[in-house]
């Protein structure tokens, strides 16, 4: 009994600690300290701290406001990006030799680091909203990054890529949903073996079909060249290619079919409550299926990205772990797309300052790269009561 | 799992046969299928399957138990075999660490993680304490691991027990934490990289905390499979024979019930990863003194030991005896797969290392959705549809 009460109190301690009110105090707080870090006195020292700082009020913002933390939440957020904002500007003013690395660099490869996980996420919303645990996001990716190099080398054009990458994470998230839905599987075990049947299958299909790595040119999703959006720094990165396009529309998207349409009430009654859904006349499993194939149809872009839309080329295993980080985003964002997709962007920035740091600052790249995880971590320490998840994720249904 | 309700209604005879008999038939049979498709897979690409899998099992070293075999082809076998057995330690005990905590409702998916932290702590402790006698520095470095790796696992389990955080994203997290961080350790300019300035690789081990070679050389078979196989009597009895292990199992099949008889569901969600953990840390510190003695940062991302674990714990169906099989099983394959094993004229290496792979999913998607097609036999009987036995997953 003892033990019990005591782990009562701790978890108590812990709580009142996390309650987002803190949280956004705290984010207010290492914003002001980003922006004040960032001041004269202090710019020439290091540029680690303030950027640190700034990260963390980003991050205490948009994990408080989709909590209901509104106002608060949104002054972190203010100031974690002022207090970024000013300390790369400052800095480029006082110290000429980190102009290219910290104004455009940093914000192009946030977005090249977001835009994969974006995608996953938006995917993983949609499969977690009907119901479907889909840990195998990390698969589908990578099926979608062998299966767009593929098609875009056999036909010659990105376009088929896209495609191919789409029709193969959508078979893939078809045996997913098959043994989640029909067969009842326990749908973490499923997804896992997702994982681990698409990292042999593209690893196996890579080494079968080009034994000496890819030779011929891979044709790539190009940019779009708006001369007036480039010249915009942020606006320029963010709109420079046809994948950006498609990640906001993606993006905008989701949101509006979850949360304006018919289609998605009946995805989030499934997800819900798919008892009441099946009483009123939805083929639950009829959703679940949609919105399983459908995670796995935008993951699957997303892992395209990472081959025909940025390096042109495929490595095995190549999404190393981004469809885990895209699941955690999606509970950072409390299944909301557009907080998900915060939280995507939040990640990569956490990835694009790595390389700078630890060239700037001397910080380790491998020590800020665990940065995103700690942050995922303590979020969920100090959030997990409040993320409340659809309420029949991870339960199969029986058709009554 | 499977086992799992024993009360049921059917009569004596229909019970044992579906939970001895039934419960040894279904992995093999999954994992008989399991080879089937990767059979076609290769047929497909336009080998052999037939002799790509002869020319695998002849690297595995499982025909040393063949007595016709004998000369050269045998220390040929006996040399694989070590090799396979070597394989096999690590992969007993991440299947433990994946079995405890599943036996209690929770699915460990951290285990690199903790067989990490476990490599890194165990590595600490023999590249430190220089002159201590050897069956003590031995001891004091796989005691760092297992405490390592339970305190890794240990973060799990608090985090659920007190906030209710979902164990599957926060070992997830705590794996890349892991790899990052010992990257970090042992890389160019690292804290604790070795004497190479140039080289990112720890220092090597002193000698008296290498563990006991104890059959052939190349690398030899060490005293780490004996601490396995213990391991495995230790989770056997831990789980059927004390106060702990009931408990765990009661939570696991039903946290509810637990509840309502006075079990603490937090405290043995939190000592259940924490075990995990011990074992995944303890196979990180055995498989760094019998055989690695120092780690190249390399290694941290191309190491994924503890998720073949994932499909020794679901194969062997959280029983030791499967679990001992399922290990020796897939070490073998691994070994069998190899580069250093597999005649590229035959099969190619690259190629069959992926085969493995895939057979490793299938074995882990069919086993998985049997566990099912099991419960929805038996809740036929005893539960209304749609309430068979789950492990709790929501968040």
């Amino acid at each position: 009994m003892s033990t019990q009460s005591r782990t009562a109190l701790l978890g108590n301690g812990v709580r009142r600690l996390t309650e987002p009110r803190t949280i956004a105090i705290l984010g207010i707080a290492c914003g002001i300290l980003a922006f004040w870090l960032a001041l004269p006195p202090w710019t020439v020292r290091s540029v680690g701290g303030p950027l640190a700082a700034g990260f963390v009020a980003l991050a205490c913002g948009i994990a408080v406001v989709p909590r209901g933390e509104r106002k608060l939440g949104w002054w972190a957020i203010a100031l974690g990006v002022a207090g970024t904002l000013g300390a790369i500007w400052l800095q480029t003013k006082e110290a000429e030799t980190l102009d290219s690395i910290l104004t455009a660099g940093v914000l192009a490869s946030t977005l090249r680091f977001a835009t994969p996980l974006a995608f996953a996420a938006m995917g993983g919303i949609f499969s977690e909203r009907s119901g479907i645990v889909n840990i195998g996001l990390e698969g589908m990716m990578l099926m979608g990054a062998f299966f767009g190099v593929w098609g875009a080398v056999w036909s010659g054009t990105w376009v088929v890529g896209l495609l191919m990458a789409m029709l193969f994470g959508g078979l893939l998230a078809l045996i997913h949903a098959f043994f989640s839905i029909h067969l009842r599987a326990d749908q973490i075990v499923s997804g896992f073996a997702v994982n681990f049947l698409a990292l042999g299958v593209t690893g196996f299909l890579y080494s079968s079909i080009y034994p000496g790595g890819i030779e011929t040119e891979v044709s790539r999703v190009p940019n779009v060249q708006l001369d007036f959006l480039y010249d915009i720094p942020l606006v320029g990165d963010l709109l420079g290619g046809v994948f950006g396009w498609i990640m906001f529309a993606v993006v905008i998207l989701s949101y509006v079919i979850l949360f304006k349409t018919p289609i998605g009430l009946r995805i989030r009654s499934v997800g819900e409550h798919p008892k009441a859904a099946d009483t009123v006349g939805i083929s639950v499993y009829g959703v679940r299926y949609g919105a399983v194939v459908t995670s796995g149809v935008l993951a699957a872009l997303g892992g395209a990205f990472l081959s025909i839309g940025f390096v042109g080329t495929f490595t095995e295993n190549m999404t190393s772990g981004r469809g885990y980080i895209a699941l955690a985003a999606v509970i950072f964002g409390k299944w909301l797309p557009g907080w998900a997709f915060a939280a995507t962007l939040l990640f990569g920035f956490g990835f694009a300052l790595a390389i700078p740091l630890q060239r700037e600052a001397g910080i380790s790249e491998n020590l800020i790269s665990t940065l995103p995880y700690v942050l995922t971590l303590v979020a969920l320490v100090g959030l997990i009561g409040r993320s409340i998840p659809p309420a029949a994720v991870g339960r199969p249904y029986v058709k009554g | 799992m499977a086992d799992e309700p024993r009360a049921s209604t059917g009569s004596a005879v229909t019970e044992w046969f579906s939970t001895r008999i039934g419960g040894v038939l279904v992995p093999v049979a999954a994992t008989a299928l399991a080879f089937l498709i990767g059979g076609l897979v290769v047929a497909i690409t336009g080998n052999n399957p037939i002799t790509a899998y002869k020319a695998i099992f002849a690297g595995t070293g499982l025909n040393w138990f063949f007595p016709w075999v004998s000369g050269d082809a045998r220390a040929d076998a006996a040399n694989d075999l070590q090799q396979t057995l070597i394989l096999m330690a690590p992969l007993i005990l991440t299947g433990l660490a994946v079995a405890f905590a599943f036996r209690c409702g929770l699915f460990n998916i951290g285990g690199q993680g903790q067989y990490w932290v476990g490599f890194i702590a165990a590595l600490y402790v023999a590249t430190n304490l220089e002159g201590t006698p050897r069956p003590l520095h031995v001891l004091l470095a796989i005691v760092a691991a297992i405490v390592a790796g339970g305190i890794w696992g240990g973060i799990a389990g608090a985090l659920k027990a007190t906030v209710g955080a979902h164990e599957v994203i926060t070992t997830i997290m705590l794996n890349w934490i892991a790899i990052f961080g010992g990257t970090y350790l042992y890389e160019i300019g690292g804290p604790l990289q070795g004497p190479q300035e140039s080289i990112p690789r720890s220092d090597e081990v002193f000698e008296s905390a290498e563990l006991w070679p104890i059959w052939g050389s190349l690398p030899a078979l060490h005293a780490g499979i004996f601490i396995a196989l213990f391991a495995l009597v230790v989770y056997s009895v831990i789980l059927n024979r004390t106060t702990l292990g009931f408990e765990v199992r009661a939570v696991g099949f039903n946290p509810e019930a637990a509840r309502y008889s006075g079990i603490s569901v937090s405290k043995n969600y939190f000592l259940a990863l924490a075990i995990s953990g011990a074992f995944a840390g303890l196979a990180g510190g055995i498989d760094l003194l019998g055989f690695k003695f120092s780690v190249d940062v390399g290694d941290f991302g191309t190491n994924f030991i503890a998720f073949t674990g994932i499909a020794v714990a679901l194969l062997g169906r959280t029983r030791a005896v499967g679990i001992l099989f399922a290990a020796l099983l897939f070490a073998a394959l691994e070994v069998g797969t190899s580069t250093r094993q597999l005649d590229p004229e035959v099969f190619e290496p690259a190629l069959a290392v992926d085969l493995a792979t895939m057979i490793q999913a299938l074995v882990i998607f069919f086993v998985g959705a049997e566990l099912l097609i099991v419960y929805i036999w038996r809740a036929r009987t005893l539960l209304r549809p749609g309430q068979a036995a789950q492990p709790e997953l929501k968040q």
